[in-house]
């Protein structure tokens, strides 16, 4: 149970390992939100069985391995497929119609974790005949983390609560349509991944990534400060083509920022903008 | 009980009286209801903000929040990301979200992995919680079927906050105000009525925390 002086130290060691991670590894964290930050530095702390966060600098900067392995945990957000399916639903009846007025669509997934959002998107656009005249791009700045999204494994028992959404989201079959299972995984049909391009981007650092006619950015910016998101909404803002859509995290908004006024927004609870100028 | 816990307080704290900043509440089955009965005994001039998270399935609608705010004299809303706090206010876990509070006591979610099955986590909220507001917290854990919310309870207890839990023998589903009593034995007990009353009665004036003039909701 930590006194007042106590989290002032720890907050002064963790602004210190953000510093050697960056430094040594080029993964910039200063600009996360720091509440869960600082969790999952705590919970690392207690696993690795060290008494001080600042302890945790010099294994993680002599143990490259070790990065590599805990720097998925600071990063990748939990999710599933269809998540929110109402979501979806929107996407399959509002959003596709608008994109099926260009003749070629380029779609970013930015931040993709380990891939559910960007197969569950492939199927939809599959089920509503516009998955040839897509390109998607998948992208996370974790390379083991972006591996997971390329091979499409996933645990079986994840497969119910994503049948489910997919159901409700508006599927026109069964989920089980789009994958094969085998013993307690499923792994997603390779015809999914035909145009999907994973690639390594991460949204602290690199530039503008591509024209896109999409963005979908779902639960990524609660992980950044202010600052950052400012930053990233400007690289959506100068990915996106004259009227292309942006979609953000249902408990994310555009509304207390610098870009409220530059985005229409399409729909107020699933956050779904488009760029108007 | 040992006494009246006003009693109780002013003998844990030489006589001086406390001052509160936040207060935050935690809920699993029954829930809805038990967090009802306080917040609508709560006035709308009540000085401090109350930051809630109950248990339920992300499947359903997130009506408890309406359902909440109709009952409620002071304004509900479902917690954003980055949102201020302001006295006054109930911010609500949003169903498949942690909550966490940031050091400048702007509100954060997360969609990290679960923490005892739950999401949002009761004892995320109290441990990140008891950071920011250290002593200046009540921390009060309702019905529930689980034992989420005792390690966040003990965490607002050590970092000098004050706990209270619904008195078990009251509370539809005893299991979680008992495992809270476990952890952190200085919780007082009490009824959903005299948690309403102690919330009101301990509050702190209204200097405690500057809300910006742009109200999240």
């Amino acid at each position: 149970m930590p006194e007042r002086g106590d989290l002032e130290l720890e907050a002064l060691e963790i602004d210190l390992l953000l510093e050697a991670i960056r430094r040594q590894y080029g993964h910039d964290f200063r600009d996360y939100a720091r509440a869960s930050l600082r969790r999952k530095v705590r919970t690392l702390a207690a696993t690795l069985g060290v008494e001080q966060i600042s302890a945790l600098i010099p294994r993680l900067l002599h143990e490259p391995e070790l990065f590599s392995s805990v720097v998925g945990a600071f990063a990748t957000p939990v999710t599933e497929m269809f998540r929110d399916p109402p979501f979806f639903r929107f996407l399959r009846e509002s959003v596709v119609p608008h994109l099926q007025t260009w003749p070629f669509v380029r779609i970013w997934v930015a931040g993709c974790a380990t891939g559910e959002e960007v197969y569950s998107l492939a199927i939809l656009l599959r089920e509503e005949g516009l998955y040839e005249r897509c390109t998607l791009f998948a992208t996370d700045f974790v390379d083991p983390v972006l591996s997971r999204a390329r091979q499409g494994i996933y645990p079986l028992r994840s497969m119910k609560i994503n049948s489910a959404n997919y159901q409700r989201s508006g599927g026109r079959g069964s989920l089980s349509d789009y994958y094969h299972a085998d013993y307690d995984s499923v792994i997603m049909d390779a015809g999914l991944r035909e145009n999907i391009t994973f690639a390594n981007h991460n949204l602290v650092t690199d530039g503008v990534f591509s024209e896109v006619h999409l963005i979908l950015c779902r639960n990524v910016l609660i992980y950044f400060n202010n600052v950052l998101q400012q930053r990233v909404l400007g690289l959506f803002h100068d990915s996106l083509l004259h009227g292309g859509v942006l979609a953000l995290g249902s408990k994310e908004s555009l509304r207390h920022g610098d870009f409220a006024d530059r985005f229409k927004e399409l729909e107020a609870t699933w956050k779904v903008y488009r760029k108007s100028d | 009980m040992e006494g009246l816990p006003q009693e109780r307080l002013k003998g844990s704290q030489q006589g001086q009286e406390r001052r509160f900043a936040a207060a935050v509440i935690g809920g699993s089955a029954g829930g809805i209801s038990a967090v009802t009965a306080i917040v609508s005994a709560l006035p709308p001039t009540l000085p401090l903000p109350v930051i809630v998270v109950l248990h339920q399935s992300p499947q359903e609608p997130p009506a408890w929040v309406d359902y909440l705010g109709r009952h409620a004299s002071l304004p509900v809303v479902e917690a954003e990301d980055k949102m201020p706090l302001c006295p006054g206010t109930v911010y609500c876990a949003p169903a498949g979200y942690h909550l966490l509070l940031e050091t400048n006591g702007d509100l954060a979610l997360s969609v990290d992995e679960k923490i005892n099955f739950s999401r949002p986590s009761i004892d995320l909220l109290f441990s990140s919680a008891a950071d920011v507001f250290g002593p200046a917290l009540i921390g009060i854990v309702l019905t529930g079927a689980n034992s989420d919310g005792a390690r966040g309870l003990a965490e607002i207890v050590g970092a000098g906050g004050l706990a209270m839990v619904q008195a078990p023998a009251g509370a539809e589903w005893p299991t979680m105000p008992e495992a809270a009593l476990q952890t952190a034995p200085q919780a007082w007990s009490l009824g959903l009525d005299e948690i309403a009353d102690q919330l009101v009665a301990l509050s702190m004036p209204k200097q405690g925390l500057n809300c910006p003039a742009s109200k999240g909701a």
